[in-house]
């Protein structure tokens, strides 16, 4: 194993691309973004390997297409909180869940909320919120959820904040379950709306059936917050996360105001989140408590941790290969806990920078273990 | 902006151009830029400060000395906002900053270095300055992410040539760009001014001791102070080396920035200081121009058998 890391580290990947002239840059994305949109339709083989609806248990491949792009967006949005800022969020389903429900809550003709503003408004019965007014309030709902945590607990310092993230998580789920007249208790929410568009063959645009459509418009989303989230990364703003990870005190001197670049990282993050879960939520058409446990953030943050903290192409990685295995193979089923432990487990031992670690996550990482065996000298 | 940019060969010649770092001075100089006013400050029972009172002035360069122990180091955290006075009070340009926040100080115009160097470890020498420089930079958050605000260029920041140039010239360029580009140039004036731009792309860490010295002043001067505080600059320094940072010091204040600074070598800071305050045990026991602290006998007698280069 470790030998296949090394000659992987052989390649300097990371170097090659860096020094690689920028129309080879450009033409290779552009390549892999091509092929991005053509996967649903993958079969050629021996690539069609790939898919997950070989034989008749599998599941639909291009939805599970859609759902490792929804997680890639949430993992994306993590990735701002835990590896730009440095803060440990283990409550993201919160947000998540937050999003589904603004969709579900705003935009279904069923939901409770819909009904109450139908009778005090005289509407008809089958208005809702149109779907394209659903996605700033989505995001506003997360975002404020987002600013409302942090304010308080930002201000702490060392493992607070990961305490009150994942009982944040917990109590969005709880409140979605018992909050009856409002949020549809453990029965949840139907009819959630869909993004508009052409009707094709009697179905709307986006439907059940045709997942691929999901896919492609999840997938421009993600193009569009991976490019937002690298301006972050390379301006003042990825510089000051860095500065306050690196030497919070000393950055507070040179002038960076800690406290509320950790809040626009901590309000960044939630919005993300809170648009994947708008996206997953529409797409169900359905959205109810269950779907968003506590093990949903585990699996958010091991994407970020196993991929590579701080470094996009790597939790892309993570968010990819946390998905897409346990669809892959589902007739492992039961073996899935075991095995995801083992991964888990697997990369801190052999690679705690994660699969594709950013260059200065893995220095940081080096500095500490330094600085532990040192102390450890010292005593 | 990629971060491993190879320096151009015109970036590395030892010409800095003092035009391009000089700051703004809103005052006259000579008159009272920061003032310590009856300040005490416990830790517990141990009195670090105990009602000291002194002033600085805009313009000089100003020595604080005392034994190890003192409290020096303990006025500077007071001065920038990391340490609360217990008691009295700081003002700045006529400004109470006493309990401010520390980046709040640093906006007001304080900067200052480390006695145990704190560098950004993991960010290379140009970053580092880099964020001293975004003290001074106005482009938000949202500004980052959508570039909304624009600024029409003038020829020289207009691309050479192509669509770029065209876009640049209907759609203007925005202010995070360009003031990106400005941070960027300004940190590579200023490590050649602190003489180490032949090393801005290596990692903090990496660098030479005497380096990591001079980086944390290229930081300190980025975030464009008007008074610049450093903590034994010196420190580890040879005789040269010594000499070398006098005249920095110099320069620095020839730039328009107000020094106060702490160092235990008595010969560099007869050199280089306008006036020397004294602490011992927390206490101000004198002050004055170079020539009176040195007769001062209470001076001498604190310093009888203090070694020179104490750490
Ligand atoms: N955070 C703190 N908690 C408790 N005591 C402190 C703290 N900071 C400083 N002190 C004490 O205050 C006194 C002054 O310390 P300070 O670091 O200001 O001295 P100094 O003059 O800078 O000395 P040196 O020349 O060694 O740098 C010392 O007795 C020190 O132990
Ligand atoms: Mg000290």
């Amino acid at each position: 194993m470790s030998q296949i890391l090394d000659s992987y580290r052989g390649l300097q990947l990371g170097n090659r691309w860096d020094r690689a002239p920028k129309w080879f840059r450009t033409v290779a994305l552009l390549l892999v973004v091509a092929f991005a949109f053509y996967l649903p339709f993958l079969n050629i083989l021996p690539f069609a390997y790939i898919r997950t609806d070989l034989n008749p248990t599998g599941s639909d491949w291009a939805s599970v297409l859609f759902l490792i792009v929804v997680y890639m967006i949430a993992a994306v949005g993590l990735n701002v909180v835990i590896g730009f800022a440095g803060l440990l969020d283990l409550g993201y389903v919160g947000f998540y869940a937050l999003g589904a429900y603004s969709v579900a809550l705003f935009g279904s003709p069923s939901s409770p909320v819909v009904q109450a503003l139908q009778s005090r408004f005289d509407l008809s019965e089958e208005w809702a919120v149109p779907f394209v007014m659903c996605i700033p309030i989505a995001i506003a709902m997360s975002l404020t959820a987002g600013v409302i945590l942090g304010a308080p607990t930002l201000r702490l310092r060392g493992d607070y904040l990961a305490i009150v993230t994942l009982g944040f998580g917990e109590i969005i789920r709880i409140t979605a379950r018992n909050l009856d007249n409002v949020t549809g208790g453990a029965a949840g929410i139907t009819q959630v709306p869909v993004p508009p568009g052409p009707e094709i063959d009697g179905r709307s645009f986006f439907n059940t059936i045709d997942a691929e459509r999901w896919y492609w418009l999840a997938l421009v989303i993600l193009i569009l917050i991976v490019w937002l989230a690298s301006r972050l990364e390379h301006s003042r703003v990825g510089r000051a996360w860095l500065a306050i990870r690196e030497d919070e005190d000393a950055a507070a001197v040179m002038g960076v105001a800690g406290f509320k670049f950790k809040l626009w990282a901590f309000a960044i993050g939630a919005s993300v989140g809170g648009l994947a879960g708008l996206l997953f939520g529409s797409k169900q058409q359905y959205v109810e408590p269950n779907a968003f446990m506590l093990n949903l953030s585990f699996l958010f943050v091991a994407m970020v941790v196993i991929g590579g903290s701080g470094n996009i192409v790597g939790v892309l990685v993570g968010a990819f290969l946390l998905t897409y295995l346990p669809e892959r193979f589902r007739e492992l089923q039961e073996w899935r806990p075991f095995a995801f432990g083992l991964a888990l487990v697997l990369v801190m031992v052999l690679r705690p920078q994660g699969l594709v670690p950013s260059r200065r996550r893995a220095a940081e990482i080096e500095d500490r273990r330094h600085e532990a065996e040192e102390a450890a000298a010292d005593a | 902006m990629p971060e491993h940019e190879i320096v151009g060969a015109e970036e590395l010649k030892d010409t800095s151009d003092h035009d391009k770092i000089a700051i703004e001075t809103s005052g006259a100089v000579g008159e009272v830029l920061l003032e310590v006013d009856h300040v005490t400050l416990r830790f517990g029972g141990v009195v670090a400060l105990n009602d000291v009172n002194f002033d600085i002035r805009r313009g000089e360069i100003l020595g604080l000395i005392g034994p190890n122990g003192a409290g020096k180091t303990t006025c500077f955290n007071a001065m920038t906002g990391v340490y609360t006075p217990t008691e009295g009070t700081i003002r700045f340009k006529d400004q109470e900053i006493a309990g401010t926040k520390p980046h709040r100080i640093n906006h007001l115009g304080i900067a200052r270095t480390f006695q145990n160097i704190r560098l950004f470890p993991e960010m290379s020498a140009l970053e580092n300055v880099m964020v001293g420089c975004d003290a001074r930079h106005k482009t938000s958050v949202l500004g980052v992410l959508f570039r909304a605000y624009r600024v029409r260029p003038s020829e020289g920041e207009l691309p050479k040539s192509g669509i770029r140039r065209s876009f640049a010239k209907v759609f203007g360029i925005s202010r995070h760009t360009l003031e990106e580009r400005a941070g960027r140039r300004r940190s590579m004036e200023l490590l050649r001014f602190v003489g180490i731009a032949d090393r801005a792309h290596e990692v903090a860490r990496n660098l030479p001791y005497g380096y990591q010295r001079r980086l944390e002043i290229a930081r300190a001067l980025a975030t464009e102070p008007e008074l610049i505080c450093l903590d034994e600059p010196a420190a580890g320094f040879n005789p040269a080396e010594k000499e070398d940072l006098m005249g920095l010091i110099r320069r620095i204040r020839d730039l328009g920035h107000t020094v106060l600074v702490i160092e235990h070598d008595m010969k560099l800071v007869l050199g280089v200081t306008d006036r020397i305050v004294v602490l011992e045990f927390g206490q101000k026991i004198a002050e004055g121009t170079p020539e009176e602290v040195a007769r001062n006998p209470k001076v001498i007698a604190a310093y009888l058998g203090e070694p020179d280069d104490a750490a």
